[in-house]
């Protein structure tokens, strides 16, 4: 019953988020976004600005849409036929849902790492030399060695794998793939690399690696994580985003989300009354 | 104080219920196993039964019964000076150098029934085979030579089967007299029956054979596999991956799942009325055969390629549109590679339904009595299946061990291919 130290907010209302969601530098503009599964609401009006280069993360007890809300940013959700989107979402003032946009493009320039990791049923060089080879990245085959090499070295894979390049991606552990996923994200040079529960299929010695990883990463791209790991979010992130049945509740400066949340639902999910 | 009994007591009884209802299980258990083995012990036992018949019935007709006679082509005795000049050949008896050599063991058979017995030792091809030699070598006239006879239908029958409750003998006494006596000399034989897979049809069931059907069937099988296999799988492909789902679509695939359930007789109708009715083309060839087991065989390939298709992981799409893969690149780079091995196992089924596929194809013309082997996808054929059936219901005893040789051939064919499909998808499946 610590009454002194409750958050000042105690509802939710739609539209409004406490905190600091916008930016001054953002790479992603997003306003008012919807999303809606058939007639269903997942994602109720939300607004959000991501910074160029900080590493966000979206936090939230399951089915808060924080999952849908992040594949919205590269157009993800393309492929379910009833889902619709709403608002505006502009990367670097363009607007992701322009019907002219080419979605291969975003995409290339928006990455997604996956919850399970899903190497290609290949060898290892050709799952970080796929996107490089459909983009056009490479002309010789020694620059496209080097970019699978840069990759993976960034990945922190290259000494683990530098002598079994040919072997099936399939055949390495867990841990292993998912760096090899990254790599994979990485290879393309994109901008922003997106993070669906990147290490919720990974034991915690490879869980460390992944968030090294990240905080490596995180120099040279946007990175927007969701987790379920609220001490991952405090370890990896500058910013953490809480969701909330399709709201976006609070959005704050990590450090400030888990010692002093603005709203009593954040402080309820934190501290496990909830999620 | 009886806290702690009631306690121990309830447990007792528990663990005694939990022990009466474990026995239970393990005798259901137990049933469930007898009634699985049972039926597989029934499903092997009507396999051994099929193929012993089979087998028993047919291995005969691997046996081929032969007479081998030094035959003088006395010119004289032929009617024929030159046999270079085919009028000459056209009036020719070459049946009487036959029975002239056969008389050599039985002399006092003189008298025109004894000859006329005599001339049904033989294969009724008989004399054609005398006198395509002579037509291919002229000066062989007055000449001896060794030539080596199918035995005719009745003897043959008589030299595998004597005592067999399932045939019956058709030679006269006689003439069972001369074939022991000419067994025994060695002038009759048996040996491994190469016309058999030499040949194409025949009247004679000495000289049948089951290469025309053989090659008919492959001719008409390629056909099938060109069109069927390309034409499914990109139906497949477009159904699963690009149509968008609406009526249309549902009211397509309703249609394809209902086409694979049509009796084939009907598609046979259908080839006749379009194929060979509105196009023209021509009847028992093996195009029109391959076309009508095409469209019989898409529904099949179709449903098991969309079926492959579904069942390739979503994340592996996801992992490639991710990096910006576009919807073709998906598809071909990564949903049909890992799709294939099913697609191939379901095409390979399809066709090996169409293999022994016989209604569509009587309706289409490919059940004529074609002797020549088919050497184009336009000439005349039947296949495996329409040759078993054409001589399982043919009157001349000899056709029914060839019937159940035709059905081993054709079994032969059906684990072959279906070996290839095992041995397809082991190389071609991949683990993710």
């Amino acid at each position: 019953m610590s009454i002194s130290m409750s958050p000042a907010e105690t509802t939710i209302e739609e539209g409004k988020t406490v905190g600091i969601p916008f930016s001054d530098d953002p790479k992603f503009h997003l306003r008012n976004v919807g999303v809606f599964y058939g007639e269903s609401p997942a994602i109720k009006n939300i607004s959000l600005d991501i910074a160029r280069n900080e590493v966000i993360a979206f936090i939230g007890p399951s089915g808060c849409g924080k999952s849908t809300f992040l594949r919205c940013l590269n157009r993800m959700n393309d492929s379910i036929e009833s889902c619709r989107i709403k608002g505006s979402l502009l990367l670097d003032g363009q607007d992701i849902y322009d019907p002219k946009r080419d979605v291969v493009e975003l995409r290339a320039r928006v990455g997604m790492v996956f919850q399970k990791p899903n190497p290609f049923p290949k060898s290892i060089y050709d799952n970080v030399a796929y996107g490089p080879r459909i983009h056009g990245l490479a002309n010789r085959k020694s620059d496209l060695d080097d970019i699978v090499e840069n990759s993976l070295r960034k990945a922190g894979l290259w000494n683990e794998v530098k002598d079994r390049l040919d072997a099936m991606a399939t055949g390495m552990s867990g841990g292993q793939q998912q760096r090899l996923c990254i790599a994979r994200a990485i290879a393309v040079s994109p901008e922003v690399v997106l993070m669906d529960e990147p290490c919720s299929a990974l034991d915690p010695i490879a869980t460390a690696r992944i968030e090294e990883l990240i905080a490596e990463l995180s120099e040279s791209y946007t990175i927007v994580i969701v987790t379920h790991s609220m001490q991952q979010a405090a370890r990896v992130s500058n910013r953490t985003a809480y969701f909330h049945l399709g709201h976006l509740v609070e959005v704050n400066d990590t450090s400030k989300v888990f010692t002093m949340p603005e709203h009593e639902l954040t402080e309820s999910y934190i501290t496990g009354r909830f999620g | 104080m009886t806290k702690p009994g009631s306690h121990a007591e309830r447990e007792g009884s528990q663990a005694e219920l939990i022990r009466r209802s474990l026995k239970r299980r393990y005798r259901k258990e137990r049933r469930f196993r007898l009634y699985g083995i049972t039926a597989i012990s029934i499903a092997l036992f009507s396999l051994v039964i099929l193929f012993t018949d089979i087998i028993s019935k047919g291995y005969t007709g691997f046996i081929k019964t032969t007479v081998t006679l030094e035959v003088h082509l006395d010119d004289d005795l032929m009617y024929l000076n030159d046999a270079s000049d085919p009028e000459q050949i056209a009036m020719a008896d070459f049946q009487a150098p036959i029975i002239k050599a056969l008389q050599g063991y039985f002399p006092q058979a003189t008298s025109r029934a004894d000859m006329r017995e005599l001339s049904r030792m033989t294969g009724s091809y008989a004399s054609n085979q005398v006198r395509d030699m002579l037509k291919a070598n002229p000066d062989w006239l007055g000449t001896t030579r060794t030539i080596e006879f199918p035995a005719h239908d009745t003897v043959s029958v008589y030299v595998k089967h004597s005592g067999d409750p399932g045939y019956s003998i058709r030679l006269s006494e006689q003439q069972q007299r001369w074939t022991d006596e000419l067994l025994s000399k060695g002038v009759i034989d048996t040996g491994f029956n190469d016309v058999f897979f030499t040949s194409g049809d025949s009247r004679e069931p000495s000289n049948a054979g089951i290469l025309g059907a053989l090659v008919g069937s492959l001719l008409t099988m390629g056909i099938t596999l060109v069109i069927a296999f390309p034409v499914g799988v990109a139906a497949a492909i477009y159904l699963e991956e690009f149509a968008p789902s609406n009526r249309l679509t549902d009211f397509i695939e309703v249609n394809i799942n209902n086409l694979a359930a049509v009796p084939s007789i009907i598609f046979g109708l259908l080839g006749l009325a379009v194929f060979i009715g509105l196009f023209g083309m021509p009847r028992s060839v093996p195009v029109v055969g391959g076309l009508v087991l095409a469209l019989m065989t898409l529904p099949t390939i179709i449903i098991s390629s969309r079926a492959a298709i579904k069942s390739v992981p979503p994340s592996i799409r996801e992992a490639a549109e991710g990096i910006g893969a576009s919807k073709m690149q998906v598809v071909l780079h990564h949903v049909l590679p890992l799709a294939m091995p099913g697609m191939l196992t379901g095409s390979i089924i399809g066709m090996a339904q169409a293999l022994g596929e016989t209604a569509p194809l009587l309706l289409i013309g490919m059940v004529a009595f074609i002797v020549e082997i088919p050497d184009g996808f336009f000439s005349s054929a039947t296949v495996l299946p329409v040759q078993i059936f054409i001589w399982a219901g043919s009157a001349e005893q000899g056709f029914v061990e060839l019937a159940s040789a035709g059905i081993m051939v054709l079994l032969a064919f059906l684990i072959t291919m279906n070996a290839f499909a095992i041995w397809l998808r082991k190389r071609l499946e991949r683990r993710w």
